[in-house]
């Protein structure tokens, strides 16, 4: 939390949201740094969806600011986060089964001629050329079905898809809960890589040695509150785990009216 | 990206070593894995056929084969509105209501006073074609806006446009179409040589179409069909079209309307497999939440497939009522209703949502059609026709679930 020199490249100021008489969000501050990997962590029901479902876009939080690049942004749709070079990879990757792959790749974002009609052969190329520069290479072919793949072949592709739109800032949710030990691994090197090409990354876990592994920094969420956040080279897994079960709450649930 | 120095890519090498032989093998694996595709639709046909005709000679004869040609064409054009709304794994009931509707809308608008409103045979046309695409678009309003089961929806549509009819119809009405231009549109066979010249145009477009593609794969660098296997396909082709005009032209010729019913295929098939539109319908199709996150506008997709259900049902009525000459309180919508899913579903489409194929609809009306043919020559009665076309409804689901466990299980579906 040291350098007040850098400006975040996304920062959430006093976000609250509320479904009906839950409140989900209250009042959290959030930042993510271009090039570095900001790890989400807190325990099941702490707020981390429903932060990263507000930047996305996929609902719109009830109070607070969102700055992006300097100016103060507002996000009601996952057309303007999207917009905003914000991409999402879900833990469940959002992959249309039925879909081959280039399909996929270009879901709802279609390369198209007089508007309409398919480009095929260009989201063809521009996928192959994408996951050469990944170096996915456990595919068969980009014609292939989603439905055919295995798991970590599907989350390359979430994690190529949301890259080949020169987006600033990616979100990984839970990219590696499905996945083996090489999987494992290979995503991870994928995360970081991200980051040191000038990208920000968001990495949502819970698993802390992924944190420690790949991220710079860590904010801590607590039943919908920031408890903390931290610069992984300055803390270590017990501070974190202290944070995620026990960190200092502003107000404590169900006592509010008091 | 630093991995951009990489020269060669494995993707775009696997592409290009397709020899016909590799094809082919691909082909026998894809079948060896269960994805029959369109191979049992295509063998019940021919086994239908084979049945029918070892029964009755007349039913591959010239004559039958025209008639089934205009007997099918409405159902045909229902059944394509019906595969979009199971490619988004919705269903219409309404459909066999809803064409009665549009039909009747249109012989009241063509009719001389004071049945009718004598108005000339483009604004009866117009107006029946009006009339199903709000029907079909107020459908998907309801739907989408207050978040009902199309199932419950489309049933109300059902029962309210049933009493529709019977009310503009009066208890135990009929209607007859008097005007000619409009009864010649099932009345209306082409000349000998317009027949081969259409065959002509249908082949030659295709063929363009996928030298025009081939082009711009090759440009891209991206591998192609092997030549052989495109001449091969063109020549199946050729050879179904010009013998089904030569046969055709043995009676009547070809039906004008079947025509129609083949352009309405070309249309179709081109806005499900390549235009922005038909993607995003596989993609409400396959996974309504990942379209939703793509920014696709899943709720106007799902009232757009309603309008257009709406607007093939009113086609298919009037081909409908063109065809009997007249629109009556008996017309057999519920029958249309089942027989139009059936149809899509027959020919391949899931009904649940992002498989399917518009030709899927055209192979489907054909079998139910030649059933309903063949066993009208044998003069057998309406139930065994029902209890046939049940055991074909069957038997394609279960060849379907067969073919896609199949496929579940070497990993390719």
């Amino acid at each position: 939390m040291s350098d007040t020199s850098k400006t975040p490249l996304l920062e959430l100021k006093g976000v609250s949201k509320r479904f009906g008489s839950v409140q989900a969000l209250y009042d959290v501050d959030f930042r993510s740094f271009a090039g570095e990997v900001m790890a989400l962590v807190g325990d099941n029901g702490a707020g981390k969806s429903t932060l990263i479902k507000g930047i996305a876009g996929i609902h719109t939080f009830n109070d607070g600011q969102i700055i992006f690049d300097s100016s103060v942004v507002t996000i009601n749709n996952p057309r303007d986060s999207a917009k905003l070079g914000i991409e999402v990879v879900y833990q469940d990757l959002a992959l249309a089964d039925n879909l081959d792959v280039v399909a996929n790749m270009f879901l709802g974002r279609e390369d198209t001629i007089a508007g309409f009609h398919l480009n095929k052969a260009e989201m063809e190329r521009a996928t192959i050329d994408t996951l050469d520069s990944l170096a996915v290479s456990t595919l068969q072919s980009v014609r292939q079905k989603v439905s055919g793949l295995s798991g970590g072949q599907r989350q390359a592709i979430a994690v190529a898809k949301a890259v080949m739109w020169n987006s600033k800032l990616v979100i990984l949710d839970e990219p590696t809960a499905a996945l083996g030990v090489a999987q494992t691994r290979q995503v991870l090197d994928l995360v970081r890589r991200l980051a040191d090409q000038g990208l920000a990354v968001i990495l949502i876990s819970h698993n802390l040695h992924d944190v420690f592994e790949a991220a710079d920094r860590v904010t801590i969420l607590r039943l919908g509150q920031n408890v903390a956040e931290y610069m992984v080279a300055d803390t270590n897994q017990e501070e974190v785990v202290q944070a995620i079960t026990a960190g200092t709450l502003q107000r404590v649930p169900g006592m509010q009216e008091g | 990206m630093a991995e951009k120095t990489k020269v060669e890519s494995r993707l775009l090498n696997s592409q290009k070593q397709q020899s016909v032989e590799d094809y082919f093998n691909q082909w026998r694996e894809r079948i060896m894995a269960g994805d029959l595709g369109i191979l049992p639709t295509i063998l019940g046909l021919v086994v239908i056929t084979i049945i029918f005709q070892s029964q009755n000679s007349n039913f591959l004869s010239p004559i039958n084969f025209v008639n089934l040609m205009v007997q099918m064409a409405g159902l045909t054009v229902l059944a394509y509105g019906a595969v979009f709304v199971l490619l988004i794994g919705e269903i219409d009931l309404s459909v066999g209501y809803v064409s009665a509707v549009a039909a009747g809308a249109m012989v009241i608008l063509s009719v001389p006073e004071p049945a009718g409103l004598g108005l000339p045979w483009y604004i009866a046309l117009a107006g029946g074609l009006t009339v199903g695409l709000l029907i079909g678009i107020a459908h998907g309003l309801i739907i989408t806006t207050f978040q009902l089961p199309a199932f419950v929806v489309t049933l109300a549509g059902f029962l309210f446009w049933n009493g529709v009819l019977l009310i503009i119809l009066g208890n135990g009405g009929t209607i007859r179409l008097q005007d000619d231009f409009l009864r010649s549109f099932t009345r209306t066979f082409l000349p000998d040589i317009w027949g081969y010249i259409v065959a002509l145009l249908f082949i030659g477009g295709y063929t363009v179409v996928q030298f025009y593609n081939r082009n711009i794969r090759t440009k891209r660098g991206l591998g192609v069909t092997p030549l052989a296997v495109v001449g091969l396909q063109i020549g199946i082709l050729s050879l179904l079209s010009f013998g089904a005009v030569f046969y055709a032209n043995q009676n009547r010729g070809i039906p004008a309307i079947a025509v129609f019913v083949v352009f309405l295929l070309v249309v179709l098939t081109y806005v499900v497999d390549s235009t922005r539109y038909g993607r995003y319908l596989m993609a409400v199709g396959g996974n309504k939440e990942a379209a939703r996150r793509a920014g696709i506008p899943v709720e106007l997709i799902r009232t757009s497939v309603f309008a257009i259900s709406g607007l093939m049902a009113a086609i298919g009525g009037m081909i409908l009522s063109i065809r009997l000459g007249s629109v009556s309180t008996s017309f057999e919508a519920g029958n249309l209703l089942l027989n139009a899913i059936a149809a899509a579903v027959i020919g391949g489409t899931s009904l649940f949502g992002g498989r399917g194929t518009i030709y899927s609809a055209l192979i489907g009306a054909l079998i139910i059609s030649a059933v309903d043919s063949g066993l009208g020559l044998l003069s057998l009665s309406s139930g065994v026709k029902f209890v046939v076309t049940g055991l074909v409804l069957l038997s394609a689901v279960v060849i379907d679930s067969f073919s896609r466990r199949r496929q579940q299980q070497s990993g390719i579906a």
